[in-house]
């Protein structure tokens, strides 16, 4: 296929083994909890990269929502709050 | 400083993201106005703290990682064109955005995943496939410590 053509070309100066690839996506399954807790090994590529681009998203989704919560809060909580921060920032 | 062991030792991103972010936390609840309940104070102050999460954090990782580097440049460059961004999209940029669009439907047929992947992980449009594994994976970790430390942040002011 010619985007494997292509990949190999953006490779540069090393070449890209299959192992190499192997091993970084056998890395990324071991940080994704829907398929750590499932059955181990036989997990195809393009699955491990699918649920990579599901927990991405919703970790992006999760940033967004604390971070409404965050400026909510920041809207009614008073100064001693603000100073609990504050020690919690000087330790 | 060891930059060998600081990479690979979590507390020590947790407390350069933690510190960074509660610092622009600080700074942007003592600018709250005295409106600070209405709902577009609210929606502007959901914009920047959440900028600050992204970028608390990018700075924590610093320029060791491709991702990192990409959201640092993009932050300072929204910064610098801030006030000129609203005149710049002419036509020109609208048929080069379409000719763009057509390559990279031509590219999508191998792995439509792939692609998805560069979109979500920072800088990942120029990454060869190797770099864009590792930076994921990286990338991954460092937003779920992005997650938890802003959850029992969360916690603690409610």
């Amino acid at each position: 296929m010619s985007s494997r053509r292509s990949r190999s070309r953006q490779s540069g100066s090393s070449r890209i083994t299959d192992d190499q690839i192997n091993d970084l996506v056998s890395k990324l399954q071991q940080l994704l909890p829907e398929i750590r807790d499932r059955c181990s090994d036989k997990v195809s590529a393009s699955k491990v990269l699918q649920e990579t681009c599901n927990y991405i998203r919703n970790l992006h989704r999760e940033v967004d929502d604390l971070s409404e919560r965050l400026s909510e809060l920041l809207a009614t909580t008073d100064t001693a709050q603000a100073a609990i921060i504050r020690s919690l920032l000087m330790q | 400083m060891n930059l060998q062991s600081s990479s690979s030792n979590p507390n020590f991103l947790k407390l350069r993201f933690t510190k960074g972010f509660l610092r622009a936390l600080m700074r942007i609840y003592r600018h709250r106005s005295k409106s600070s309940s209405s709902p577009r104070e609210i929606s502007q102050r959901y914009r920047r703290i959440k900028l600050a999460a992204d970028a608390s954090m990018a700075l924590a990782v610093g320029s060791r990682r491709l991702w990192s580097r990409a959201v640092l440049w993009r932050i300072r460059n929204q910064v610098r064109n801030r006030h000129v961004f609203v005149k710049r999209v002419s036509s020109h940029a609208i048929k080069k955005r379409a000719q763009k669009k057509k390559e990279e439907q031509y590219h999508l047929a191998y792995d439509d995943q792939e692609n998805k992947l560069r979109k979500l992980v920072p800088g990942g449009a120029a990454m060869d496939i190797c770099s864009l594994l590792d930076e994921a994976s990286h990338y991954i970790n460092c937003l779920t410590t992005q997650v938890k430390m802003m959850r029992r942040i969360a916690e603690i002011c409610s």
